[in-house]
Order: structure tokens, then sequence, then C-alpha cells
């Protein structure tokens, strides 16, 4: 068991032919992912590295392959149009790893994709892994092990600081979801803490959130009420000036809401271990289990 | 991206807001001139990308063409909230009977623009949420289907009783979306909006802010820009394509990715230090970006020690390792640096940085801990 991907997981790429989509879904491949078609419109009918078929729209790579998930490399004016593409071709999981996708256009896609009983990942993140069974994105596989920790984090990098520290410690992961940084995206905390609650592989969660929104005090909320396994959290931004938008689109203080502050009285509040360095997680969760 | 009051003024305008006419100016001869020729008395509002302007003191009232040179003469030498102001607005004083207040938000939890109107205008709307919520509608809009006309006419009623002011209110409503949608804004705020004592419904200020993710879908917008308001380091990177944001510490922080950037700078604090900076050099880096942010870093003579901290992922440490030694060729550092590096081909960039006379380690902890012991004047190793 694992969460929302494994072994079986079937992946078309939409921007196969791209620069990044090109380059991450040799990556894909070489971890074991099961790619069985790329979208590229007008180059239906090529092959990708000679064995992954390309084809014009989603709905033709569907009709063939059948495929659960998607995932999407294509510049930030058109990934909009892809996401309701695959939506409405039927995909069931699409992963968005695209940045800088315009807000207002996530407004139109969002309800969308819901209506259509898909679910969304992204924008603006880096994907997900099941190591040791399939990646879809651009997480490093050589950085995780297979265990139980459930990793989520609206973050990338900081993402791979801690599955690294985890790793090293010997203590392995049994999904790292990426939701991204985004104000608007599709899955978000309290989607991934569910699922990691009701997957047998997982028996703790390390979850990293960063200044902006109220995600995570409604994550919190959710950990006290529904959730038996530990949870251990840390939250980026301390030192953020209100705002400013900090690179990513969603990590902004607005007015006095918002704030690290804030973010970790609900997690003190909710009784998740709280991480004052990255370096933490690995003390707080063997304490927990 | 935040543009002026007269620009945004100028984008409602030509969708049909109401707005009394303005001026632009920069000195207090135009600003006298500009008076002279509306007559009567005018108001000289600052120009400038913060909140607050009326209490920091650059919104004045002036009677005569003298007055308003007097005032402009004091408006422009102000700096509010650190940023210095170059140019202000010169409007007609209009009478005001009544003032509510009309805006759009972007919502994260609705995941849709929202209205927020109410009765009570003129003040800030924080405080109105929080001292009085029920003087305050708030309207999720579905993007798909728009601004419903019964919607417009909801909102509209909520802030007035008189039918022929409703029906000009949800005009105003219509345009004010139309112009949020059309502009890739995540705010469009009218405040106040004002009634004359003659019933006519007016917009007296304009605030917009777009989304940076819709400027390459809008140039005209981008040129809109007012980089002389802006913090000069702040544009260079931008230029660069950096992200980068300027505070008040002395160490210097260049980091890949927004997340570890921002805990970076948390360890510095955790650590007794202060950030100078937040600054993502981004994904798929090359050695030209780290050498442009390493000039940005440097230029600010605030700076007493350099962090890298660099996690290798679709990054290549080989490329910053590059970077590094490039940049410091071209400019010899003045002060001591901290260089961290651990992923994607970390044992070339190791070997690169050695061979230049740098060393590396490839524990973030340390590596913060070192940086913020050589800012407060620690020896080098």
């Amino acid at each position: 068991m694992s969460v929302f991907i494994d072994k079986s997981t079937t992946v078309i790429v939409q921007g196969i032919t791209g620069r990044d989509g090109s380059f991450h879904t040799k990556q894909m491949l070489e971890y074991g992912t099961k790619i069985v078609a790329g979208v590229t419109p007008g180059k239906g009918g090529q092959l990708f590295e000679g064995t992954v078929p390309i084809f014009n729209t989603v709905a033709e790579a569907m009709a063939a392959t059948n495929a659960n998930t998607s995932v999407i490399y294509v510049p930030p004016l058109y990934a909009a149009d892809a996401m309701l593409e695959a939506a409405d071709a039927g995909v069931k999981f699409i992963v968005a790893i695209t940045e800088g996708v315009p807000v207002l256009d996530m407004t139109r896609v969002y309800p969308f994709v819901k209506e259509k009983g898909a679910r969304l990942l992204g924008p603006n993140c880096p994907g997900l892994i099941t190591p040791g069974e399939s990646k879809v994105g651009i997480i490093p596989g050589r950085i995780c092990t297979p265990g139980s920790i459930g990793v989520v984090s609206r973050s990338g990098t900081l993402t791979y600081e801690v599955v690294y520290q985890l790793t090293r410690a010997g203590m392995g992961q049994s999904t790292c979801v990426g939701i991204g940084g985004d104000p608007i995206n599709g899955t978000n905390f309290i989607d991934c803490l569910a699922a990691f609650e009701a997957d047998p592989k997982t028996k703790a969660v390390a979850m990293m959130g960063e200044i902006g929104g109220t995600d995570e005090q409604e994550a919190a909320a959710f950990v006290k009420q529904h959730m038996k396994k530990p949870v251990v959290g840390f939250i980026a931004g301390q030192t953020a000036p209100p705002g400013r938008r900090m690179g990513h689109a969603g990590a902004i203080i607005s007015g006095s809401s918002g704030t690290a502050a804030e973010k970790i009285a609900a997690f003190e509040e909710a009784g998740i271990g709280v991480a004052k360095r990255p370096m933490d997680f690995v003390e707080l969760l063997k304490a927990r289990m | 991206m935040n543009i002026h009051e007269y620009q945004a003024k100028e984008i409602l305008r030509n969708e049909g807001v109401p707005i009394p006419p303005g001026e632009v100016a920069s000195t207090p001869e135009e600003v006298e001139r500009i008076a002279k020729q509306y007559g009567g008395t005018v108001v000289v509002k600052a120009q400038v990308h913060a909140g607050g302007r009326g209490k920091a003191g650059g919104v004045k009232l002036a009677k005569t063409p003298a007055e308003a040179k007097e005032v402009a003469e004091k408006i422009l030498k102000l700096h509010i909230k650190g940023l210095p102001v170059l140019k202000v607005l010169v409007t007609p004083a209009a009478d005001i009977a009544n003032e509510a207040y009309v805006g759009i938000i972007l919502d994260r939890a609705s995941k849709k623009p929202v209205f927020m109107v109410s009765p009570a205008g003129g003040i800030d709307i924080e405080e109105v949420a929080e001292k009085t919520p029920e003087k305050i509608l708030k309207l999720p809009i579905d993007t798909r289907y728009g601004l419903q006309p019964y919607q417009a006419s909801r909102l509209g009623f909520f802030l007035f009783d008189d039918v022929k002011k409703v029906r000009a209110a949800a005009k105003i409503m219509q345009s004010l979306y139309t112009a949020f949608m059309k502009n890739g804004c995540s705010l469009a705020e009218i405040n106040p909006l004002v009634t004359t004592p003659a019933g006519d419904i007016v917009a007296l200020d304009a605030k917009m802010v777009i989304d940076d993710n819709e400027l390459d879908r809008h140039p005209e917008l981008a040129e809109l820009r007012d980089e002389s308001a802006e913090e000069p380091s702040e544009v260079m990177a931008r230029n660069a394509n950096l992200t980068f944001i300027k505070l008040d510490g002395d160490v210097g922080c260049v980091v890949n990715g927004a997340g570890l950037a921002m805990a970076t700078m948390d360890l510095v604090k955790y650590y007794g230090g202060e950030p100078a900076n937040f600054l993502d050099i981004g994904g798929s880096s090359n050695p030209e970006k780290v050498v442009n942010a390493l000039k940005i870093i440097t230029s600010d003579p605030s700076v007493k020690a350099i962090l890298f901290n660099i996690f290798g992922g679709i990054t290549r440490t080989d490329d910053v390792a590059n970077g590094i030694v490039t940049a410091t060729k071209q400019n010899p550092l003045k002060v001591p640096i901290v260089i961290r590096l651990t992923g994607t081909n970390e044992e070339i960039a190791m070997k690169i940085l050695e061979e230049n006379g740098f060393s590396a380690s490839s524990d973030m902890d340390e590596a913060v801990k070192r940086a913020v012991e050589l800012a407060k004047g620690g020896k080098a190793a």
C-alpha cells in the first residue's frame, strides 16, 4: 500500500517533447515509472526515446492506453488548458508541475476538475514519489528510500532536504507528496493527511508548511480530530516580512494573517511535534513512533 | 505587481467607472500649474506603493494653486514606509455625502474572486471586518460564468436603498469585475466609492494588484511597472530572473528553492544571526544566475558574510560551483563566504571549489552556524 501512486500507476506525460518534459520523462523511466504515452500537439505518431508513443491529444492517448495518471510540464500560459484537457479526457489523477500558472486560470480549472471527479496535485509542485515503486514529477529518486514515513510539503527543495536526512537516519518513506506553493492548488494538506492515516504502510507523517493562507491551520484541526498516527511539522518563513511574496506565489503574509507564529501555535495546540529546524524531524519522529 | 493609483484609475475609467479627472506631476511647479487649470480646491496625493498614505502625510487638500505647490514640495520629500515619493496625483476636491467600499480579492479559501462591499467606506477594510463584520457583504464569483446581473444588483442593494443609486453601483461592480479579469488582478479596490451631495456615485481612490504570473500574457501591463518606486537591488534581481527580497540583516543568503530559502533564513535567525535577504536562484540554474546573484548580494554594504545553501535536484551543484568561481574571479570577495552543496554532481562541484581555493560542506546546519559566526566577526577557517 501507499498513497496516490504505486507500481501499477500508468502515466501520460503532457509536454513530453519539451525541455523539462523530456528530461524528467527519462528520469521517471529510469526510476521504473510506467510511462505509457506522451502528448505533444503536432508530434502524434512519433516515439519518445524509441519506446513511448506520442499522441496529439490526451483524448487519443487515453483511448489507446486508458492511463490513470497524467503529469503536466507544459509552459505556464498553456498549463490550465492542459489540466482541463486531462480532466475532460477522463484522467483521474492530474499532476501539474508547471510553475507560474496565472492564479485566475486556476479559478476555472479547480471546479471543473472537481466536477469530473478527478484529483489534481499542484500546480507549481515537485509531484510525488512512492520510493521503490513509482515517481511522478521531479523529486530526485536517489534521496528517497522505501519505509513508513509519509511526507507532505508545500515546497520542493526543502522537502528534499528533510527526505535526505530521513533517509540518512534510516527512516524510509511510504510516499512523499509535494502539494505546491501556489495560492490555489488541487490536493491540500488534509487530503494527504487523510490518505496517510488510511494507509497501513504509513506509521508517521512529516509535514512541511510555510507562511501564507490557512491550509496549515486547517490541517492542524484535522490532525487533532481525525488522526491517530503521529505528525511532526515545520513552518518555513518565520523571518519573512509581511506583504512580500517569498518566491512561491502563495507564500505571503497578508495583513496580519498567514504568519509562521499562528501556524506553529495551531500545530502545538493540535499536538503536532514542532520541528524548529529542518534537522529536527528525525529525532521528533523517532520519539513518537 | 503593484500599480499606482493614477494607473489603476486610468484602467477603471476605460472600463466605464466614473472617476473625477486627475493629472500626475513630479515637481511642485507642475502641481501649481495643474491646480490653476482645475481652479478651486484640489487634493494632492502621493503615488507610492504603500498603504497608510493619509496617515503619513501623503494626501493633502490645497485651496489655492500656491498652497498646492507648497504641499507638493513637502509630499515630494516624503518617504512612506521606506519608499520615496516621486510622483503626486492632483485632482479636484470632491464634495462627499457618503463613502462606501467596493473590492474584489482573489480568495485562497473559496478558490474564487470574492466581492467585498461595505457601506462603511473610506477606512481600512480589515478594520471594518474585525470590528463590524456585519457591515461587509462577501460574494464569491464563479469565473466560468462571471458576475451575473442579479449578483451585481445584490451588491448594490447592500450599499444603497435608492434604486437609481443601486443601478449605478451595479454598473460599477460590472466594470470593476471586467477590469479585474481582463488585467489578471489578485486585488482591485475602490475605497472610497463616494456619493456626492448631487447624488452621483464616483470612485475617489483605486488600487489594483496584478498577478505576476499574468505579465507574460499582458506585456502592456508589465510596462506600467514603476522601477523607480522599488528597491534598486530588487529591480536588478528581477531583470536577472532571480527572486530577491532585501531584508535588514547581515548574512547574505543564496539558496535554490523558495521553501529552502525561507528555511535557511529562519535557521540564520535560530543561530542568533539576521538574514540580509531572501534569494532563490530557482530550479534549472546556470552559472550566469549565480554570478548575478553574487553581484546583487555583494553590492549590499551591510552584508558581512555570504552563505550558499544548494540542494541539487534539477539544479546541478557543479553549475553553482562554476558560477561562484567565475563571479569571484571577476570581483574578488571582500567578505567571507560559506558554501553548502549537496545532491546532483556534488563530487564534481566540491573538486571545482577546492581547486579554486574554496572549502565547502554538505551539512546545512554547520554551514549556517558558521556563516552567522563569521558575520559577527568570527575568524575565517
